[in-house]
């Protein structure tokens, strides 16, 4: 009897539930305060932090408003804070505008969206339907904001970490684009926390203590003013892309249908392609981990060889439409959604895939790897072998079939 | 310290560097007013006649006066007033509009050795930014609020505000502004003077000297507050806006009159019953609390107290 007894887990692994995971990661990455509303499905987080926050002496303020909470976070980040501010989507409606501001202003800050269904109140359940809003920009006028998109709760610890450390480096918020499934859903994970190194800002509001005053602002009312730090964020935001594009890969190297998924449909998708070669369909998953820088290069590449691309999505597509402009016409590009809070199974994709098949022509064998070759603008990024792998992300531990091909 | 500005030597303000007499002024002559230290030695963009010039001063003498200068961080809003960070010398963080009680929020609850002070307009404050201020006095953040009403969007060409008077007429209420249709003006001091953690809560206005040496030593006792951890505190500024109004510069100050029938001025509440250092505010302020000063570690709470006329 002693033998059916199952082994112990590892005392450093644990069951975590997403929200709190990431509300823990941002602890131990030494955020400082932390400002939020209530709103499912990252109800979480908020309380989380109420609990944990207090006890360690740094700041928890619920906020009267997601409008209060995001500009508290404005406040508090514009002093070389450390700051994290969570909500869910129809409450990231209104942070747009501190989001758009901070862009302006250069202000570091790490904002989780837990997307659920939408338009207006929309529903509880998972979604990626704010991809527009968080990839193109968020809120008014002519910026980016780094996506990261976790899969699974680990990877979502160690993106938190990875956000904080982009956002100062780059002056810039970061987004972690979460799903109400990430959040609410519980994994057994060992936590790889990181605590990433401080700066030293030399912008920061901290009083005028033996120096000159400083400014955080993003008004700029001379045309040529304003023109030339927009060409300083967009400057920035070539080094971002050229420094911190990430994906990861599925049995891609003989793949004849790829899908490109992120977050939870990636994880769906992931069990379709293995249910698809289990019927001798060679089927292969691209992941973006970073929605924006988006990883156009290693989608292009992939489509000069595949027969056709399958995007999945928990919205009615709007990824799709980034692949479409990686692919330029090289292969052709299907989509399945769901949206309101509707996941779709593997079966659901698998069919898909098969339909693909059926509608797509083999790639001539005499092409070879296509006479076109994939463009490489300044903006793409070699696919290999330079892909970096986050220093953080926890070794043996959830996803393994990811980890065997990062590049 | 709480003589009226007008009579201040300049040595009397800390860390002022007054602009040098002119050499041709006779020795036995008395400097009494110079540029504050704090205050930057060039044209403002304000139209003739603003009051937006003289609060600035008036914050830049106090700043260096409390001796917080250093470790002040303003908030400055979205208006005409957004450009008080190119006048006055300390560091500052501009927030979206009506956000600024939020921004000082967070800006205090990280940095809780700093001063922080926050400039707004009426249209930012009492329209778009309601729930910020009032959640912020509610929440008694030890912030200084500077609310500055001259009860119309300036910087936007002259719109009608929540604080426009009744019957007044701006470029989108033509007509005048009718309450049946756009209601009435918004008294947010007294709506904001009732919440628990507002700790003191004024309103002067800009109408004449007299008024002025009055409205400092609000401003003055408005940062005490927060020097002494009391409380949220806010003074509500009558001021003018010629353009805006269509009136010269003199009228629009003559005009003060007239708003202050339906925004009477005064204390409001001032529960800092401080003993401490600095000193009680300028007489000519009705702070009942500070008449007796005990010892000076009595720092209390009371309860409002009633508005001064």
């Amino acid at each position: 009897m002693a033998s059916a007894v199952p082994p112990r887990p590892a005392p450093e692994r644990v069951l975590m539930k997403g929200n709190e995971a990431i509300a823990e990661a941002a602890i131990q990455a030494g955020c400082d305060a932390y400002f939020g509303y209530p709103i499912t499905p990252q109800a979480e987080i908020l309380e989380w932090m109420a609990r944990r926050m207090p006890e360690l002496g740094r700041v928890f303020v619920q906020a009267e408003s997601e409008l209060g909470a995001i500009n508290m976070g404005l406040g508090a980040a514009s002093t070389g804070a450390r700051v994290l501010v969570s909500s869910s989507s129809p409450g990231t409606s209104l942070m747009a505008e501190g989001m758009s501001y901070m862009a302006g202003s250069e202000v570091p800050l790490v904002f989780v969206d837990v997307m659920r269904g939408g338009p207006g109140l929309g529903s509880i359940g998972p979604s990626q339907g704010d991809y527009f809003q968080m990839v193109k920009g968020h809120g008014h006028g002519d910026y980016r904001t780094p996506v990261l998109a976790p899969s699974s709760i680990a990877e979502a610890i160690a993106l938190v970490a990875d956000a904080f450390e982009i956002a100062e480096r780059f002056r810039t918020p970061v987004v972690i684009l979460a799903d109400g499934t990430l959040g609410q859903a519980m994994e057994p994970v060992v936590p790889a926390y990181r605590n990433p190194a401080r700066q030293v800002f030399d912008w920061a509001a901290t009083g005028a203590t033996g120096r000159r005053p400083r400014v955080v602002r993003s008004l700029h009312l001379k045309p040529e003013d304003l023109e030339a730090h927009n060409e300083h964020l967009q400057a920035k935001y070539r080094a971002i892309e050229a420094a911190e594009t990430r994906w990861t890969g599925e049995l891609l190297d003989d793949a004849e249908l790829v899908i490109v998924a992120y977050g939870t449909a990636a994880r769906v998708a992931r069990t379709a392609i293995r249910r698809a070669r289990e019927g001798g369909l060679r089927a292969g998953l691209l992941r973006p981990i970073s929605l924006w820088p988006f990883p156009s290069a290693p989608i292009a590449e992939l489509a000069s060889r595949a027969r056709g691309i399958l995007v999945v999505e928990l919205s009615a597509g709007q990824m799709v439409e980034d692949v479409r402009l990686a692919v330029e016409g090289r292969a052709p590009v299907a989509f399945h959604g769901r949206t309101g809070g509707m996941v779709p199974t593997p079966d659901e994709v698998l069919v898909s895939l098969r339909h693909l098949w059926a509608i797509t022509a083999p790639r001539p064998p005499e092409a070879g790897r296509d006479e076109r070759p994939p463009r490489r603008t300044a903006r793409s990024v070699p696919i290999e072998p330079s892909m970096r792998r986050p220093a953080s992300t926890p070794e043996g531990v959830d996803e393994p079939a990811f980890q065997e091909v990062w590049r | 310290m709480t003589t009226p500005l007008i009579e201040r030597p300049p040595e009397a303000t800390a860390g002022a560097a007054a602009s040098p007499a002119p050499a041709s002024v006779a020795a036995s002559a008395r400097v009494i007013a110079g540029r504050p230290a704090l205050l930057e030695d060039k044209s403002t963009h304000y139209c003739p006649g603003c009051g937006h010039g003289v609060i600035h001063r008036l914050l830049a003498e106090l700043l260096a006066d409390l001796g917080v200068a250093e470790r002040t961080i303003a908030v400055a809003p979205v208006g005409c007033s957004v450009f008080a960070y190119d006048y006055i010398d300390v560091d500052w963080v501009e927030a979206p509009h009506g956000r600024a009680p939020a921004v000082a929020t967070g800006i205090r609850r990280v940095r809780p050795e700093a001063f922080v002070l926050m400039y707004q307009g009426d249209g930012d404050l009492a329209a778009i930014g309601t729930g910020e201020i009032v959640h912020a006095a509610a929440r008694g953040e030890r912030i200084t609020a500077v609310f500055v009403n001259n009860g119309i969007y300036g910087m936007t060409g002259g719109q009608m505000a929540p604080t426009t008077l009744l019957g007044q007429k701006t470029t989108s209420s033509p007509t005048g502004r009718d309450e049946r249709l756009m209601g009435g003006p918004i008294p947010i001091t007294e709506m904001l003077a009732i919440l628990p953690g507002v700790a003191y809560a004024a309103r002067g206005t800009l109408a004449d000297a007299a008024s002025i040496g009055k409205l400092k030593a609000m401003l003055r006792r408005a940062m005490e507050v927060q020097v002494h951890d009391a409380g949220f505190a806010i003074v509500e500024v009558l001021s003018n806006c010629p353009v805006g109004w269509g009136m010269t510069a003199q009228q629009s100050i003559d005009h003060l009159q007239t708003v202050a029938q339906t925004y009477p001025t005064g204390v409001l509440v001032d529960r800092l019953k401080a003993a401490a250092a600095p000193p009680a505010p300028a007489a000519a302020v009705s702070a009942p609390t500070t008449a007796a000063a005990p010892a000076p570690s009595s720092l209390t709470l009371e309860p409002a107290t009633a508005a001064e006329a």
